[in-house]
């Protein structure tokens, strides 16, 4: 019987998009932070150019304020796979003068990876950062292209963007722009929880349950940190939680959980009333927040 | 999980909006947040009804204005399939974002306002869907409830479409009406009871039961986007060819030609990650390898050795333009044609079809933003290329302005 390929079109369409983005760049680069889309962008790069290595290096732009299990899978995976990973430190642009801690309840440094993204895009001379952002997250997201040109401030035209028809991407670029790419653009959460499933894809240990130091403000669950500014009044207790999402500590917020499969994590998707970006501490700014942070060069 | 592409089009009033989000919400795609966040800036906005669109206009400029100035990307799935909705608005001034919508789309829901019927904007909607070959096509008559359910409404406009149907050169395009009403439900994602007289299934049973895969195929084509060179002792003399594949399926030992050099050779592999297969079908990303040593970069198109297609310095193509700038005659564009970019100069333009498709103006001298028009280019090279009619990976490019880099335009050639 003759072996026919079974093809997923979410992933097809993902490694024709990454394969585009080394035909048609000089110098890309793949925007990691250690969280499970970037973590299933590596799974589909390696797809994309096997047998070779996956053509590009990775950057983590590090605010200092991570959960350490991130970073200490990041290492891991970069090890196995061999990978190439650049790592900045938001740290350093506070150090330089160049931004200032925000202070008070609120604070993050979320905000302030922008600067550190864009120094770096500069000193490496990217023209593409491929990123895993998806239109499903987030409603000024759902209007992103799959390559979304931004000019030397790094700044998104959301008004004036390119058409994109068929599978046709136009890559071409003047000296001092990038692209930002988004291979998965088109995949839901649960399509990136699937295909880890379907994968056996390695997460870090965060996204399944356990236990944590945690405090409730405006419903949502933070942890406990020296990182996260806490008033006196907010209460600690050991909660059994997860993230389904992963930023830095100060802008991620876990959710109550016992999930501690891939499979209970799907089965708990499925049902969940909450979207995953509504434990995103940063997009509770304001009704515009995302859009914002993308014109000012977010990825 | 299958994943089918739909593209919507229509304004505010046809309840496009209210199609989509009843949609989303009768198949449980809304969560709490999001549907909490709707009726907050409905009610912020005095509105008496949810007004879904505040979930799909993604930009303040859209918010203020209350208009969709871009498409918008809409998700939802099933227990069967994934669903991919590119919603676009439908008046004249949003022609480019249609096309832009429906370039992806393997179904198109064409609204209609029961109390309206078919106006401008319909033939609009359904041209695009014809030059385009979007095959299936689900033409919803909304707004039922308010004209009594009444059968005759629903068929008097059933016979004003098909006879612009008639019309239609693409005979192959297979288009269902379907009698709804969004705000109600009725036969969105159920079938109602208020339309007992129609027997046919609802919007959503009929997405379900869809199979794209059956579009007619045409024949393979293979552009190589990259070569896989690993440079790895176990892999020393390795060249794969990364590409997707369009039309119908490649198998290993297939007689290949390589475009445009023509040099000939077999399918010796068809790899996807660490396994090979014997076959692989439309829409899968592979790498190739072939059995003799031969020049591909990227750019070529590997074709069945008894499928070339025809080649020439010159092309004539419908132009859907896209920029503030004017196409015109003796201007240049770089064509991106699948993976490959060739120079083009405009010779002349045929004809510009005219906003409301009642004809053609053929002594136009311009093609300006949003507009229609049959154009004839000269080209820097020689370009093998298919009639999009035939084929549409082989048959459709993208222009590209060479002092902005902006996607200018598309051509669907013939």
């Amino acid at each position: 019987m003759s072996k026919i390929l079974k093809t997923n079109a979410l992933e097809s369409e993902a490694i024709y998009i990454f394969r585009e983005v080394v035909a048609q760049f000089e110098n890309p680069v793949l925007l990691f932070s250690g969280g499970k889309d970037s973590i299933t962008l590596v799974r589909l790069a390696q797809k994309a150019f096997y047998p070779g290595k996956i053509p590009f290096p990775l950057l983590h732009v590090d605010t200092g304020h991570n959960f350490p299990e991130t970073i200490e899978f990041r290492d891991k995976l970069v090890e196995e796979l061999g990978l190439n990973l650049i790592v900045r430190h938001v740290q350093d642009a506070i150090d330089e003068g160049k931004v200032t801690e925000e202070t008070g309840k609120y604070s993050s440094r979320n905000m302030l990876q922008t600067t550190t993204l864009l120094d770096a895009i500069e000193e490496f001379k990217f023209d593409a950062c491929i990123g895993g952002a998806r239109r499903d997250e987030e409603k000024a997201r759902a209007k992103e292209r799959i390559f979304s040109v931004r000019d030397d401030f790094g700044q998104w035209d959301e008004k004036n963007q390119r058409p994109e028809l068929f599978d046709l991407l136009n890559g071409k670029i003047e000296i001092g722009q990038n692209v930002r790419v988004f291979p998965i653009s088109n995949w839901t959460e649960l399509d990136v929880w699937s295909y880890i499933e379907q994968e056996h894809i390695e997460i870090p240990s965060i996204y399944f349950s356990h236990k944590r130091e945690t405090f409730v403000r405006d419903g949502l669950i933070w942890s406990a940190s020296k990182y996260v500014y806490r008033e006196e009044d907010e209460e600690v207790l050991e909660r059994i939680v997860r993230f389904r999402t992963v930023g830095d500590m100060t802008c991620t917020a876990a959710v109550e959980s016992d999930a501690d499969t891939i499979e209970q994590i799907v089965k708990e998707i499925k049902v969940s009333t909450i979207s995953e970006r509504g434990a995103r501490i940063d997009d509770k700014r304001s009704e515009a927040a995302m859009e914002k942070r993308k014109q000012q060069g977010y990825f | 999980m299958e994943v089918l592409k739909i593209a919507t089009a229509g304004s505010v009033d046809d309840g496009k909006s209210t199609l989509i989000g009843r949609l989303l919400y009768d198949t449980k795609s809304l969560t709490d947040d999001k549907l909490e966040a709707i009726e907050r800036n409905s009610k912020k906005k005095g509105y008496d009804y949810l007004d879904f669109s505040l979930a799909t206009d993604g930009l303040v400029a859209e918010r203020e204005q209350g208009i969709t100035i871009d498409v918008a990307h809409i998700y939802f799935s099933t227990k069967k399939k994934s669903y991919i909705i590119a919603d676009t608005p439908g008046h004249v001034e949003y022609t480019r974002n249609m096309v832009t919508g429906a370039s992806q789309a393997q179904a198109s829901i064409i609204l209609i306002d029961a109390r309206k019927g078919v106006i401008e904007q319909t033939y609009r909607h359904f041209f695009i869907n014809n030059l385009l070959r979007v095959k299936h096509v689900i033409v919803a008559v909304n707004k039922m409830d308010l004209v009594d359910y009444d059968q005759q409404v629903f068929e008097d406009i059933k016979a004003d479409f098909e006879k612009l149907n008639a019309q239609s050169s693409y005979e192959e395009q297979e288009v269902t009406f379907i009698p709804i009403s969004a705000l109600k439900g009725d036969n969105v994602a159920q079938k109602t009871d208020a339309m007992s007289w129609y027997t046919g299934d609802s919007v959503l049973d009929f997405l379900e039961a869809l199979k794209p895969e059956q579009e007619e195929l045409t024949a393979a084509r293979f552009p190589v986007q990259t070569v896989i060179r690993p440079k790895k002792d176990e892999f020393h003399d390795y060249r794969g060819y990364a590409g997707k594949i369009y039309g119908n399926s490649l198998k290993v030992g297939d007689a290949v030609t390589v475009l445009p050099s023509l040099t000939s050779s077999k399918i010796k592999s068809i790899e996807f990650f660490d396994e090979q297969y014997d076959e692989a079908i439309a829409g899968s990303s592979v790498t190739i390898t072939l059995e003799n040593d031969i020049n591909v970069t990227r750019g070529d198109i590997l074709v069945k050795s008894d499928e070339v297609p025809h080649s020439a310095k010159t092309l004539t193509a419908s132009v859907c333009w896209m920029d503030g700038k004017a196409l015109i005659p003796g201007a240049k564009y770089e064509i991106q044609h699948n993976t490959n970019r060739v120079l083009a100069k405009i010779d002349s333009i045929e004809n510009v079809i005219s906003t409301d498709y009642s004809g053609e103006d053929s002594s136009a001298t311009q093609l300006t933003l949003n507009e229609i028009g049959k154009v004839n280019f000269k080209l820097s090279k020689n370009l093998f290329y298919d009639n999009y009619t035939d084929n549409k990976a082989g048959g459709s490019f993208i222009l590209i302005d060479t002092q902005s880099n902006t996607t200018a335009g598309v051509g669907f050639i013939g």
